[in-house]
């Protein structure tokens, strides 16, 4: 259920911990499951990781719904967070959001139909000097406008 | 311009090791290393300098250390609050970016003084640019022999280690931070015992704010009274403060604490052209917002700010013009706390909810002249009946939103629409 790479990457983390506190690295296991499964967790999953970091199940499941960078239905290949709260909202990002969903035609919360992007609103990413902003991956994007969107946009494959 | 955090930040590769020590870095670790700067003096001169922590709550820093009982046995750690996300708030992602060196030097100094030879920097998890820049840096530390075990061979140790969130704003609460550290739930723990007694795996824990650990070095080269001078009585030092929303240049900008409002305002490009100044929140979006008239009366200090009806916080200031609908801008409050609250304390966990259902029912249209009293009573019951701060947080703006602008609310009720007419 999980792979050899996702191990070395979870005994990374376990690593940092003290000995009998592998716990520790749960929430970093569940994110490198999650993304091996094209981004989002499962039953099974969940219950890997759990075994996996000797911990009884509903530890796992409480932390895999208790935060929220995990999801637990199929995502796009990119999801792009966005920030809609109080300086993203004074820059205009409710404008954005409408923007992106039209363009995109989807909700946010939805999957595009080629399964390419999903766009879910988020709350405050700490970047507000670069408002109105969102997260697609690794990266923040800042200082948002119809025409960055666009750009952003079309480099997503 | 006396700099701290931010001192390196206009030069090239501000985040490397070269640049830090060329700017006298590690030169107080080098010290501690070599035997020549004891634990007392240390405190000495972090009391002296009026260093107040820098995450919010602006406990002194000198105090909270000499808390830690560093001639008990056994493990103790050094935790790094870098779990930034209240909104407003983002300082702290410019340190990792600018300046991890200072962090990293700033932990160790701890880790000595309180014994602690174990330390980790809870970064937020959507940090990932600021957590790659941190390792890059930790990396570097460790190849130059400035991190391990008996570093140099002294009898100096300290270990350090960066931990990941995962999306959860209650995780800046201390204790919840040391929840989710262990792999649980961030929901926090009931006090006492504090931290300093039963912290992390149940040992001696001393957690500050990023920024609170990069301030420590500077203080300590130049001295608690250089640091204390630079600002006002009460409010030592020079501190980041992050200016958003509706300013032609928004920014971070450390300057020394007690400069007047309008000087910070200036700095950020003033607002827009023919645009009013019609609201501060003055230390991000859980402290009490303040009517223009009081903010341009307040200098940038714990003191000030007090006296003005609201508190320095994290330095998180957010500018409001005359565009904005203060119905909706609290609206968005609300709903930032009844997502984030972690659900162990009813009055938190409903009153959230309530809140946020009443706000949408008036922005909906269908709002009742008696919500403004309904809203004023959770945010009442909030208040003081939490184990944590986040209730608390999350009743303040409805009560001063409402106490300042009500005639706003009133309108929005009586008419199914904004006074202000266009908002954004």
């Amino acid at each position: 259920m999980i792979s050899v790479q996702a191990k070395q990457k979870i005994d990374y983390w376990v690593s940092k911990y003290p000995s009998g506190e592998q716990k520790s690295a749960v929430m970093e296991a569940l994110k490198i499951v999650q993304t091996e499964n094209e981004g989002s967790l499962n039953n099974d999953l969940i219950k890997a990781v759990a075994d996996y970091l000797e911990m009884p199940r509903i530890s796992v499941q409480e932390v895999a719904t208790f935060y929220e960078n995990y999801n637990h239905k199929p995502v796009g290949k990119h999801v792009i967070r966005f920030c809609h709260n109080i300086s993203c909202m004074l820059n205009g990002s409710d404008n954005l959001i409408s923007y992106l969903e039209t363009k995109l035609g989807v909700k946010t919360g939805q999957v595009s139909i080629d399964g390419l992007v999903s766009v879910k609103k988020v709350e405050c990413l700490g970047a507000c000097i670069g408002a109105p902003m969102c997260q697609i991956g690794d990266k923040y994007y800042e200082n948002l406008t119809e025409q960055s969107i666009d750009e952003i946009l079309d480099g997503l494959k | 311009m006396n700099k701290v955090c931010f001192k390196n930040i206009e030069k090239d590769n501000p985040s490397s090791l070269t640049t830090y020590e060329a700017s006298g870095g590690y030169k107080i670790w080098r010290e501690i290393i070599n035997g020549k700067l004891s634990h007392e003096k240390i405190l000495d001169e972090l009391k002296k300098s009026g260093l107040r922590g820098r995450g919010g709550a602006g406990f002194p820093t000198g105090l909270k250390w000499s808390f830690m009982p560093r001639n008990q046995e056994g493990q103790k750690y050094v935790v790094c609050n870098s779990d930034e996300g209240e909104p407003g708030t983002c300082k702290d992602r410019d340190i990792l970016r600018f300046n991890p060196h200072a962090v990293i030097e700033g932990m160790a100094i701890a880790g000595y003084v309180m014994n602690a030879s174990v330390g980790y920097n809870y970064i937020r998890g959507e940090f990932m640019e600021p957590y790659y820049r941190f390792e890059e840096a930790l990396k570097e530390t460790y190849r130059e022999g400035l991190l391990g075990e008996n570093i140099n061979n002294s009898k100096v140790t300290f270990n350090l280690y960066t931990h990941l969130g995962a999306g959860a704003y209650i995780c800046g609460e201390e204790t919840a931070l040391l929840e989710s550290l262990e792999g649980k739930k961030g929901q926090p723990r009931f006090k006492p015992p504090f931290p300093a007694n039963v912290g992390l795996y149940g040992k001696p824990t001393t957690i500050n704010n990023t920024e609170t650990f990069a301030s420590v070095p500077d203080i300590l080269a130049k001295g608690g009274q250089w640091f204390a001078d630079m600002g006002v009585s009460n409010s030592g030092g020079c501190k980041l403060f992050s200016v958003t929303g509706h300013v032609k240049n928004p920014a971070n900008f450390e300057v020394p604490m007690g400069i007047p409002f309008t000087d910070l305002l200036e700095m950020a490009g003033g607002l827009h052209e023919g645009r009013k100044l019609k609201a501060v929140i003055p230390g991000g979006s859980s402290t009490p917002v303040l009517p223009a008239r009081k903010a341009l009366k307040m200098t940038m200090d714990y003191d000030s700010i007090d006296k003005a009806g609201s508190m320095l916080g994290a330095g998180s200031v957010i500018i409001m013009d005359d565009s904005t609908c203060m119905v909706k801008a609290l609206t968005r409050l609300s709903h930032f706390y009844y997502d984030e609250s972690c659900g162990q304390c009813t009055p938190c966990r409903e009153g959230t909810g309530w809140m946020y259902r009443v706000l949408k029912r008036i922005m909906d249209g269908h709002g009742k002249m008696q919500d403004l009293d309904l809203l004023l009573s959770v945010q009442e019951k909030i208040i003081g009946n939490t184990i944590c701060a986040l209730g608390d947080a999350a009743a303040m703006p409805v009560e001063s939103f409402i106490r300042y602008f009500r005639k706003e609310f009133e309108y929005y009720i009586k008419n199914g629409k904004s006074m202000v007419e266009k908002n954004g």
